[in-house]
């Protein structure tokens, strides 16, 4: 030990750099072993370090579910955690008020797919300036492993114990054809790309969305054979495609296969921008006088 | 000063002392106007889709904010988004898209959010009938958010009482962080009226109390001060039970009962404050009616003839309905040998009534989409004076 310092003072010294980024009040983690959670976290704490965001610029808005405590209340910024399924029409509601902030959404494929699918779509259309990072492990994990709308054909969870029935999403395609900014797909073993997609998403204006395949051991890996975090991993390297390889593939090739990279990338007129642009030109429009002027004709 | 404060005043300032001939849903948005609202977000229904369509010309214009949400669970979403980034922020809605916010109601309460919402009172349950009014969503309005709670409920009248309401709701919501429900109704909504609209700076506005410093934000005192984003204090808001730091605590009884009953407790220790009614004919009165909303005003002349043929009703008109001006019910119950409660429904207020007197309570519900008739409710009363 240096002399000098006390052992208190040498832990601290010897902490990760991006530590000062957690709500230490509230650590550790109540993510499971082998939870793709953490991974994502410390992916996100990259990007916005080396963007050097002021911390007052950050306002992380989440639902329910077991990845929307990545930044409710693990990541130290302003939070908002809200109802199931709505951290995109109250995250639209701060991005509008406060457009110089950045607004990131990070949740689970239950909040945002599931009961939150009709936001997700629509503030694509808008492309309001967000950024969503959808974790998506094809399992409602919290509650216990039931049927989401991403897990795939034949599943058998606590709520498909005969096998599912049902298609899942394919939610990065839809979210591009909705027309968003920015779409990207990563897993949690592509951690280098995904912190550069992060950053990508971070400065490129317009709703950007990036979905994380992330693993969940306990309550969807272990039904499908991948009892731990480094199986899923592997499983993830094994079976992702690049999207400039896919594109040379069959579908029959493609079946099973996680196809990776950047969907979309494109300049749109962003939703907050036109609000301000509309207010402005009203400012120098000629008004009348009275509610007997606003009407349509 | 609010961010737009300027430009709205400076806006507003053409309707001053002027009258117009208009909707109660477009004088509850001119309402909002003049309380500071600088946020909308709604999704259109029958018959609410006036006010945001006031909103969608006029907010533009002060600096303030529209948007058409996809639903009415988006928009009071966007609603408490919006606050929480130092807006003054509404939603106007009727019956079903009411009961597709009943979830954000809780969380706004929960949160210590204040924000209004509008409900345009229709004919339900389900779509029932649509373009019809109604006062069917008393008791959800009290009670259509699961867990314990106090909400504040303001129902009007007449047009002009609209616009005065909409203020109020605004300050009120400011002054107790907490959602308020204008409890219109349809025929409220559509009826056109004369209304004056008063110089922008003779309004008195409440503004809510920020933190200075590092108060405690939900908890510590009462009503505690609020944050918005970006001060550095990296705020936590959550709808799950948490300490008076905001952080989460879902395990503890304690942590539960203190934040609750604080939130409950904020509400009924003001009831006095809060709760404003109408009284005419009471003085010598033997028989009173009770009534809001737009059935006071048929109720009104039902007394009116009652007492031009020397019987002694006289008329209790409510205007917060919740909280319940209970002390005034009990304290009328006392003296009067019954009461009678015309209303739009089936008797949910009539219920209320009977909860806090021990004379006799005599409903007279009219459903169906039309509202009473001043020989109906007359009628109703002259059998039993």
């Amino acid at each position: 030990m240096p002399e000098g310092l006390d052992r208190k003072e040498v832990a601290e010294k010897r902490r990760h750099r991006l530590f000062k980024y957690l709500r230490k009040e509230v650590l550790p983690t109540a993510f499971c072993p082998g939870c793709g959670c953490g991974i994502v976290l410390n992916c996100y704490a990259h990007p916005v370090d080396e963007l050097q965001l002021d911390p007052n610029d950050i306002v992380a808005v989440t639902g329910i579910g077991c990845s929307s405590w990545i930044p409710s209340p693990y990541f130290l910024r302003d939070t908002l955690h809200t109802t199931h399924g709505r951290p995109i029409p109250f995250a639209t509601g701060v991005k509008i008020m406060q457009p110089e902030k950045t607004v990131v959404v990070i949740a689970g494929d239950g909040d945002l797919i599931g009961i939150g699918g009709n936001h997700l779509i629509h503030a694509a259309r808008r492309n309001v300036d967000i950024k969503v990072f959808l974790v998506n492990n094809l399992i409602y994990g919290m509650t216990g492993g039931q049927l989401a709308p991403t897990t795939p054909l034949g599943i058998s969870t606590t709520t498909s114990p005969h096998g599912n029935v049902e298609h899942p999403f394919e939610i990065a395609e839809l979210i591009a054809a909705a027309g968003a900014s920015y779409v990207a797909r990563w897993t949690t073993y592509h951690v280098f790309p995904l912190m550069e997609s992060m950053q990508m998403a971070l400065t490129q204006k317009g709703f950007c969305f990036i979905e994380i395949r992330s693993q969940c051991p306990i309550s969807y890996g272990r039904r499908v054979g991948k009892r731990t975090g480094s199986e899923a991993l592997q499983e993830y390297k094994e079976s992702s495609v690049r999207i400039e390889d896919a594109t040379e593939m069959s579908p029959e090739e493609l079946v099973g296969k996680i196809i990776i990279g950047k969907l979309v990338k494109r300049e749109k007129e962003e939703f907050t921008d036109n609000l301000r642009k509309l207010n402005l030109e009203l400012r120098t429009r000629k008004i009348g006088r009275g509610p007997e002027e606003w009407s349509l004709s | 000063m609010k961010r737009n404060d300027r430009i709205r005043r400076e806006y507003l300032s053409r309707f001053a002392n002027r009258s117009y001939f208009m909707q109660g849903d477009e004088s509850v948005a001119y309402g909002s106007l003049y309380a500071g609202c600088d946020f909308f977000a709604g999704y259109p229904i029958t018959p609410a889709s006036e006010v945001a369509e006031v909103m969608s010309a006029e907010l533009p214009r002060v600096d303030g904010y529209y948007i058409q949400m996809e639903d009415e669970l988006a928009s009071l979403s966007a609603v408490i988004g919006a606050v929480w980034a130092g807006a003054k922020a509404m939603t106007a809605t009727s019956g079903p898209g009411f009961s597709l916010m009943q979830e954000n109601i809780g969380y706004a309460v929960m949160t210590e959010t204040p924000c209004v919402i509008v409900n345009v009172q229709r004919s339900g349950p389900s779509t029932g009938q649509a373009t019809k009014p109604a006062q069917g969503d008393i008791m959800q309005a009290r009670w259509g958010t699961h867990g314990d709670h106090e909400i504040i409920a303001l129902a009007p009248n007449s047009v002009q009482e609209c616009f005065d309401l909409a203020i109020e709701a605004f300050n009120l919501s400011e002054e107790y962080r907490t959602p308020v429900i204008i409890l219109m109704d349809g025929e409220v909504g559509h009826m056109r009226e004369k209304i004056t609209m008063p110089p922008v700076d003779k309004v008195k506005i409440r503004e809510r109390k920020l933190t200075t410093g590092d108060e405690l934000l939900f908890g510590g005192e009462l009503i505690p001060p609020m944050a918005e984003f970006g001060i550095g204090r990296f705020i936590h808001v959550t709808g799950s039970t948490h300490k008076e730091s905001g952080i989460r605590d879902v395990e503890s009884q304690q942590a539960h009962h203190t934040l609750v009953t604080r939130l409950c407790k904020k509400i009924a220790d003001n009831r006095d404050r809060i709760i404003r009614f109408e009284e005419s004919c009471l003085e010598d009165a033997d028989f009173a009616v009770v009534s809001y909303g737009a059935t006071a005003r048929p109720a009104a002349g039902a007394v009116l003839r009652a007492r031009s043929e020397d019987k002694k009703v006289g008329m209790l008109r409510l205007i917060t309905i919740w909280p319940f001006p209970e002390s005034k019910v009990r304290e009328l119950g006392a003296r009067v040998r019954k009461i009678f409660v015309p209303e739009m429904n089936l008797g949910q207020l009539s219920r209320e009534v009977e909860r806090f007197v021990g004379c006799e309570v005599v409903s007279i519900p009219k459903i169906g989409g039309i509202a009473h008739t001043i020989d109906e409710i007359y009628s109703a009363l002259k059998g039993e004076v």
